[in-house]
């Protein structure tokens, strides 16, 4: 007797936990042909602002856990895809009708990418800050801090490399984030929130919505509580309107300048985006002017 | 003891105001297109001189020029070149420093010690530190060569017109844009001076463009599709404005907004240096300072002797004629701020506040505020939410350090903190829980151009001065591009 197959009931991934869209909305996800590949979440604005929520807390314990700790945190996601490398490789093939080897090479560099910005953390403060050379008796430095809670749309097309791409540079920088997953991929996405939920990171950092982008992203544009927005995954028209909405609250606004091209090895202008440099000063006394000699 | 004071005026003839002053365009002090518009002297209420104003013609001039300049001259003469100008300003800058400390006061009612031993030497120093970078941004970290954006479009505020000017214009020029630049309408004069410091200092033409108007000029300039960059400075109301005007543009914007800083009072505290520094931080140019320490935080065990200690302080400072080398503090900048000042201190008395004023005389004309203190304030009312940008302190108290640091974060800006205490660690740890992005620990107000300067949430964003306030004037967007 042939084995029927227990297909997977794709859910929402919010503060570490699977739910279901709270309005019971589902919608069909459909293959490279048209068929039918599962049911999805169909994301809701509550649901939405329930991962908001969400993130604010991951952020809290994200953002305190040390650079070294969020390295090896991300380096586990990375560990933990190449676990599933296979299942990955044949649900994008599944899912884009990708051949073989493309789709492999999208896993692959999807595991490095991971790999390259676990490897970020502990470095932002050295690249990216500085001791300030004041002409004043303080010590007086600059170092940067992830500015909170960060809204993705995420980009469509490698629905996992995409994905990683616009998640690892957030989280790098010891932001939480709330990623509206792209339409037509939402079983790459719940997938790997799987992968994320294997992985050590605390509830909440990561939360990937299912839906529909024009549905929610607004929301999330104009929610007081997220602090900034990527948005890679929007169409020219809905980022400005998705600017304009988070102009209310001052949002940073990540936009591309053309289409990314995910393959090649990142620059650091999505890790700058979603970073904060903050300066403090100390005084010294005047000893620091004399050198300590007198 | 009975303290009496001679008058020790500064001389106003140092200024040598003229009766009138024009826009700044493509090299050249033309009449601009707009209507006249006086300047008044805050100090005495009375008009100072005339400035003639531009229109969208004049702004479309000096948007061309700017282009021009960028593509013929400024983006491609050698970088030590562009460096040995922007030297050359700093250096006239200090020439004519006690001109300009003059002209400063005169124009914005602010005591003629700040003017003399902060605004103007810390402009000039702001053009001296960035000139240095020009021929070395290739050690930023943002790769080989990095490019200028273009042409920046500028807007500055009323509160430090010189050094807000000195913080567009040095880094703009450095990393090789050029720029059109919008002075506040009640005080254009100063950076019509150093308009007169940039052509005697034989900048090309069209470089450095100063155009002269109220708000619907800025609101023309950061509009006009001949730019590249825009970088304003003034309240968050107006910062959310051109935000949502510009967004799905692409183009890069600082934006430098409003405050309400905490300033944090542990019980450990050297009390008499902290309260030095809460005057500092409150009635610094009369408190109109977006990162004024306004929202005063005190430990609960020390609160009663330490709020009579600083009432004390700060009945002894001399309010009056910013000309005068003894006032402390001088006249606020403009009839209509001092009408939203006092607005907001009727809000907090309406709310249930206390409000303590110091007893000095102040002069009969001009527009001036005694320094003002409120107690029994709580966190949701108007006063201790809202940016009052006046001569006005808003004081509460907390118990522990995490209080501390929930009251002082609970607010939509993120500009400035400070932190008094004698004890290292609690001092570092502060500085790292509060979400600001300036955290002075035992000092306020500390500004220097190696050190960023800018602002968490909705204090806007991007950085001013130090490596990354250049990074806000190149193009650093380093993703590849598929198509």
């Amino acid at each position: 007797m042939s084995h029927l197959a227990v297909s997977k009931t794709y859910k929402l991934f919010i503060a570490g936990a699977f739910p279901r869209s709270e309005s019971g909305r589902t919608y069909q996800a459909r293959d490279k042909k048209g068929d039918f590949m599962a049911n999805a979440a169909l994301a809701s604005r509550k649901d939405l602002r329930d991962a908001v929520v969400a993130a604010r807390k991951g952020y809290g314990a994200w953002s305190k856990a040390t650079a070294y700790n969020r390295g090896q945190v991300i380096y586990r996601i990375a560990e933990m895809l190449e676990g599933r490398r296979s299942e990955f490789v044949e649900l994008i093939m599944i899912s884009t009708g990708a051949s073989t080897n493309d789709s492999a090479a999208e896993v692959d560099a999807a595991i490095d990418r991971l790999v390259h910005y676990a490897g970020w953390t502990d470095k932002l403060a050295a690249v990216m800050g500085s001791a300030n050379p004041v002409s004043s008796p303080y010590f007086s430095y600059s170092a940067p801090e992830p500015t909170g809670v960060v809204g993705i749309v995420a980009p469509s097309g490698s629905p996992l490399l995409g994905l990683i791409s616009v998640i690892a540079p957030v989280i790098a920088g010891g932001n939480a984030c709330v990623v509206i997953a792209a339409d037509a991929d939402p079983c790459v996405a719940i997938t790997f929130a799987e992968v994320v939920a294997t992985s050590d990171v605390p509830a909440g950092v990561i939360n990937i919505l299912t839906g529909r982008i024009p549905e929610l992203a607004p929301h999330l544009a104009a929610h007081a509580d997220v602090n900034a927005l990527d948005l890679t995954g929007a169409d020219a028209e809905l980022r400005e309107s998705l600017g304009q909405a988070a102009a209310e609250t001052v949002k940073r606004v990540y936009v591309p300048r053309g289409v990314p091209d995910f393959i090649a090895t990142p620059g650091t202008a999505r890790l700058r985006a979603f970073l904060e440099i903050k300066t403090v000063w100390h005084p010294t006394g005047a000893l620091s002017l004399s050198g300590g000699t007198s | 003891m009975d303290w009496e004071y001679s008058a020790a005026p500064e001389s106003s003839a140092i200024a040598d105001i003229k009766d009138r002053y024009m826009p700044f365009i493509d090299g050249a002090f033309k009449e601009g297109g707009g209507e006249d518009r006086d300047t008044l002297n805050p100090g005495t209420g009375e008009r100072l001189s005339t400035v003639s104003t531009v229109n969208s013609s004049d702004i479309d001039r000096a948007v061309k020029a700017a282009r021009r300049a960028y593509e013929n001259v400024w983006s491609n003469i050698p970088r030590t070149e562009r460096g040995k100008y922007l030297f050359r300003i700093a250096r006239a800058i200090a020439e004519r420093s006690r001109e300009l400390a003059v002209v400063e006061t005169l124009d914005n009612g602010k005591p003629i010690k700040e003017t003399r031993d902060f605004d103007v030497p810390a402009t000039a120093q702001h053009f001296f530190y960035h000139a240095g970078w020009a021929d070395k941004l290739q050690h930023l970290g943002m790769g080989p060569a990095p490019q200028p954006l273009g042409v920046a479009g500028q807007v500055i505020p009323w509160n430090f017109p010189l050094l807000m000017a000195a913080w567009k214009i040095a880094p703009a020029l450095a990393a090789g844009n050029t720029v059109v630049i919008k002075p506040a309408e009640t005080t254009p004069l100063s950076i019509l001076v150093l308009a007169e410091i940039i052509a005697d200092a034989d900048l090309p033409p069209g470089v450095v463009n100063i155009v002269t108007g109220a708000g619907d000029v800025g609101s023309m300039l950061i509009n006009h599709a001949g730019i590249d960059k825009v970088a304003f400075t003034g309240s968050t109301a107006v910062g959310r404005r051109i935000q949502r005007e510009l967004a799905g543009t692409g183009r890069k914007i600082t934006l430098e907004l409003g405050g309400k800083g905490a300033n944090i009072i542990f019980e450990d505290a050297a009390q008499d240096q902290a309260v030095e520094g809460i005057i500092n931080g409150i009635f610094f140019n009369q408190g109109q300072v977006c990162c004024a320490g306004s929202r005063l935080l005190v430990q609960e065990s020390i609160a009663d002797d330490f709020i009579e200690r600083l009432k004390q302080r700060v009945e002894t400072l001399r309010v009056g004629d910013p000309m005068d080398k003894n006032t402390d503090v001088g006249a606020i900048n403009s009839e209509a701020q001092l009408g939203r000042i006092t607005a907001l201190m009727n809000a907090g008395i309406a709310e249930g506040a206390e409000l303590w004023s110091s007893s000095c005389p102040l002069p009969k004309n001009g527009y001036y505020l005694s320094p003002s203190i409120f107690t029994s304030a709580t966190p949701s009312m108007r006063i201790a939410r809202e940016e009052i940008f006046g001569p006005v302190l808003t004081t509460m108290t907390f118990r522990t350090p995490d209080e501390a640091v929930l009251k002082a974060n609970n607010s939509p800006y993120g500009l400035s903190a400070g932190v008094w205490t004698e004890k290292g660690s609690r001092a570092m740890g502060m500085a790292a829980a509060l979400r600001a992005g300036v955290i002075w620990d035992n000092t306020f107000n500390r500004f220097d151009p190696a050190a960023s300067f800018g602002g968490y949430k909705e204090s806007g964003f991007g950085r001013e001065g130090g490596p990354s306030g250049l990074a806000a004037y190149l193009d650093t967007d380093d993703e590849a591009v598929a198509r």
